[in-house]
């Protein structure tokens, strides 16, 4: 039985994790077909395709939609992390309000993410609720075009993301030893000082977690995009669904799913590892 | 082999043959023979790292040895799974099982047998008034005391009726005053239950006030396995002695006609009897070095350098005129110590000259 | 203790988190058509979504879709978890972890893309799955749960010692009668939790229902998503805040529970 057992998640996880990846792999070897499904495999007569993966590499339009989502990432995963690092701190020292305030800052999730970023749209836009107060304190005649902008698809990002970003910070900082500020203190340091120069070094693996943690996701994130952001904001996301189901091309798809995962494998690993060592 | 050509002789208990075990080519036990007879109390002392808790689990079944045999009452036991077991272990962390109360934990291994419920409750019953835990049984372990989760943990395991109890360091994490009244306890129960008892502990205090025998790991090795007295009053080794702390371990060479001339003590130490050959350290208890004018050998000149007030005695630590230090027990009674920074002369008996070996 | 930007940032930080749900609430019961617009106390649109059968079909499609793969997700999530944490060193155990946390750091188009082409070389190679739908998508989502189901069994039998399982054998329990006594309990509360979590994610995913869902597993997060396209509607408020209602319900439920049980 124990055998039995162990085998279990093994076959479940080769054929529902591992098959797939490698699939992605041959797809991207593939040629594009006319037929149901829309592609010829390299053991199809043709051979391998060399042209999916140098297109993604070579053609501007690929490489910028990757170039794209890593910068969108990025300042998503900074922008969580400027405001998750305090409030995981702040959260983790509010005594007995810990508990309350940390389901504050999770409960949110529950609304679900694509209702929140209904709300998002509901208010960012022409007639919505904030142009509406601006409207109504004499601010602005005009409406001022603020969905669909970059402005609002990291508004949406960092909204989706932050609470991602809190829990690696919190849990460190519960950890930490209130014994060693206090310790800083007593050798002389201002509150300040025992802050910056004992106490935030001691998050900075966590910090780096909740960075990747928000990173890895919003690099590939689809969902906001379309809804928040403009036509241009053409990120890697939106390209493999407009390849996939716009152009019915598998193969580059494929592609660049395989390119998107090559930038993001470092971030990964590090992730993996800050994961072990935390 | 014990008792070879005495059919009438019971066997032991356990009875434990070149014990082996590797872990990654560190050997944790290291070809162990140890005899336990029914009824005994046992204690398996060592530091971390010395094999005593391996030995525990290799008993109990965790653990399968590389080689050696394990027989209980002369049967085999390393082919009888842990669960088959006629032994019962109380672990270091009590493992309690935390989703039930305490009644239920008592009563667990009981179930597992398949006993009739009228009988479960009644050895339960007898079990929660033998450990004195009438009205917790409804309790969960964590709504327990530390000296409650003992108990709950050694009324699990003897409810079984063990012919053999394994504790891993049962009274490690109690503090030091339950610690006292808990080890006596521990030993009525022992008599009462009639089971023999094997204790892993690194207390040597714990093991010497509990057991009738104590047994020395170092490095998966028996150093020394004896009564408690004889452990303390004459340890075989320099391990041993150290191990226990309280003597005094002087090095030196042998001479040729069988004392130890110790350089840093400045001074020969003469047994009773010849030293063995290639004895080089001897132990020598504080409380044997007596404060006072001697001649010869068995005598050293010092200074006191520290001293420090126990209640019915004062530990003093006297340089000697070698380098070495050497502590002695100054008794209440014999007046006041000699203060800090006094020169004066110790010397002792020849029987309290205990030869170690390496 | 806690310097005067850092409780700034917290207060910020939670406003920024409530603010579009509260509003959404507030204006759920607005009798404006236009959403975020003050026309009125009205419970007209929870009626309208009431009677949207497309929306409530995708719901309760969504929901049994949701509450198989959070199942299904315990059971093998479960087992990963348990082997990871219980079966000492074996040949491959490196990889079955990786492999099981894989999911868990991998983009959501990587993934859907993945189990979408494997579903389409499963059919055309042995005929299984017969299209795409609720069930390919059930088992999209289940791979997604279980990932997380395993980490959380993971984590909590580690923090625990072998020495609960032990004791049990060592009382005379059989391994498998000392698996359901007391290795199934302690792990019950990260079962649940997990079965939650996969729950929930389920009810949240756009992206692998897209993947891996034909034109007949619309589920609720897909045809929201569509809805959303198009602009918001009030029809959505109310939604939201039927479904933050719940939310709020379950979780209270469920700390009460915990603090029964102590």
């Amino acid at each position: 039985m124990r055998i039995a057992l162990r085998l279990l998640p093994g076959l479940w996880l080769a054929l529902l994790v591992a098959a797939p990846l490698a699939l992605v792999a041959v797809m991207a070897l593939s040629w594009q077909a006319e037929g149901v499904p829309p592609y010829s495999p390299p053991w199809g007569g043709e051979g391998i395709n060399p042209e999916n993966l140098r297109l993604i590499l070579e053609d501007p339009h690929y490489r910028d939609s990757l170039a794209q989502s890593l910068v969108t990432a990025t300042l998503t995963a900074g922008l969580c992390l400027l405001l998750a690092a305090p409030m995981g701190i702040a959260i983790a020292r509010a005594g007995r309000w810990r508990d309350a305030l940390l389901a504050a800052v999770l409960l949110p999730f529950w609304t679900g993410f694509l209702i929140r970023l209904g709300a998002w749209i509901g208010l960012l836009r022409d007639e919505g609720w904030i142009n509406g107060l601006l409207r109504a304190l004499g601010l602005v005649e005009a409406p001022v075009p603020l969905l669909y902008t970059e402005g609002a698809m990291l508004l949406g990002m960092v909204h989706a993301y932050l609470p991602f970003a809190v829990l690696p910070v919190f849990a460190a900082a519960t950890r930490l030893d209130p014994a060693l500020e206090q310790a800083a203190a007593d050798l002389g340091a201002t509150p300040g000082r025992a802050f910056l120069g004992i106490t935030l070094p001691q998050l900075f693996p966590a910090m780096a977690a909740a960075f990747l943690l928000v990173l890895i996701p919003a690099a590939g994130e689809y969902v906001i995009p379309e809804l928040l952001g403009p036509p241009e904001a053409t990120l890697v996301g939106r390209v493999v669904f407009q390849e996939f189901f716009g152009n019915r091309d598998w193969p580059v798809a494929s592609a660049l799913a395989l390119a998107l995962l090559a930038l993001l494998i470092l971030p990964i690993l590090l992730f993996q590892r800050l994961g072990r060592e935390g | 082999m014990t008792g070879d050509g005495a059919g009438a002789v019971t066997p032991p208990r356990l009875s434990l043959r070149g014990v082996t075990r590797r872990f990654d080519s560190v050997a944790a036990l290291d070809g162990v023979t140890l005899d336990v007879a029914p009824g005994e109390f046992l204690a398996l002392l060592g530091g971390s790292g010395s094999g005593k808790s391996t030995l525990l689990r290799v008993v109990a079944g965790f653990e399968r040895p590389d080689s050696g045999t394990v027989m209980l009452d002369g049967a085999d036991l390393l082919g009888v799974p842990p669960h088959r077991r006629p032994v019962n272990m109380m672990f270091q962390s009590y493992a309690l099982f935390p989703h039930m109360t305490v009644a239920a934990n008592i009563a667990y291994g009981l179930k597992r047998e398949g006993r009739p419920r009228a009988e479960i409750a009644s050895r339960v019953a007898e079990a929660v008034s033998m450990l004195r835990l009438e009205g917790l049984e409804s309790r969960r372990p964590h709504a327990l005391s530390g000296g409650q989760r003992q108990r709950v943990a050694l009324a699990r395991a003897l409810v079984k009726r063990p012919r053999l109890l394994l504790l891993d360091e049962p009274l490690g994490a109690l503090d030091a005053n339950l610690r006292e009244r808990t080890g006596f306890e521990l030993r009525a129960i022992q008599r009462e239950s009639g089971a023999a008892f094997v204790m892993v502990t690194h207390d040597q205090a714990e093991a010497l006030a509990l057991a009738d025998r104590v047994a020395v790991m170092d490095r998966g090795r028996l150093v020394q396995v004896a009564p408690p007295r004889e452990v303390y009053d004459r340890p075989a080794t320099r391990f041993v002695a150290e191990f226990l702390g309280a003597a005094n371990v002087i090095t030196g060479t042998r001479t040729a006609d069988g004392a130890l001339e110790s350089p840093g003590a400045a001074c020969t130490l003469r047994p009773a009897a010849p030293l063995p050959l290639g004895v080089e350290a001897v132990a020598l208890r504080p409380e044997r070095v007596r404060i006072g004018p001697a001649i010869g050998e068995n005598t050293a000149a010092g200074r006191v350098e520290d001293a420090a007030f126990r209640g019915e005695s004062t530990l003093l630590l006297v340089r000697l005129a070698g380098g070495a230090t050497l502590r002695v027990l100054h008794a209440e009674e014999d007046g006041a110590p000699p203060p800090p920074g006094a020169e004066l002369r110790v010397s002792w008996d020849a029987a309290s000259v205990v030869p170690l070996r390496a | 203790m806690m310097p005067g930007p850092v409780r700034a940032a917290l207060w910020a930080g939670i406003a920024f988190l409530w603010l579009p749900v509260v509003l959404l609430v507030a204006y759920a019961f607005s009798a404006s058509p236009v959403p975020f617009r003050w026309g009125g106390f009205s419970l007209r649109w929870f009626a309208a979504l009431a009677a949207n059968e497309r929306l409530l079909e995708a719901a309760w499609l969504s929901l049994r879709v949701a509450a198989g793969a959070a199942t299904l997700a315990v059971l093998l999530g479960g087992a990963t978890g348990w082997v990871l944490a219980r079966h000492g060193p074996f040949a491959g155990r490196a990889l079955l972890g990786a492999l099981a946390g894989a999911p868990l750091v991998l983009p959501e188009v990587v993934t859907g893309l993945s189990l979408l082409l494997l579903f389409v070389a499963l059919e055309s190679a042995i005929g299984w799955p017969a299209g795409r739908g609720a069930l390919t998508v059930l088992l999209a989502h289940a791979t997604l749960g279980s990932a997380y189901v395993a980490v959380i069994v993971q984590s909590r039998l580690a923090s625990r010692e072998r020495d609960l399982e032990e004791a049990a054998l060592d009382l005379g329990a059989t391994p498998a009668a000392a698996f359901a006594t007391v290795t199934l309990p302690l792990m019950a509360p990260s079962l649940a939790a997990g079965w939650l979590l996969a729950f929930t994610l389920s009810l949240d995913d756009v992206v692998l229902a897209s993947f891996t869902s034909g034109p007949a597993g619309t589920t609720l997060p897909v045809a929201l998503f569509s809805m959303l396209r198009l602009g918001m509607t009030p029809e959505v408020n109310a939604l939201a805040t039927l479904l933050l209602a719940a939310a709020g319900l379950t979780l209270a439920a469920v700390g009460l529970l915990l603090r029964r049980r102590g």
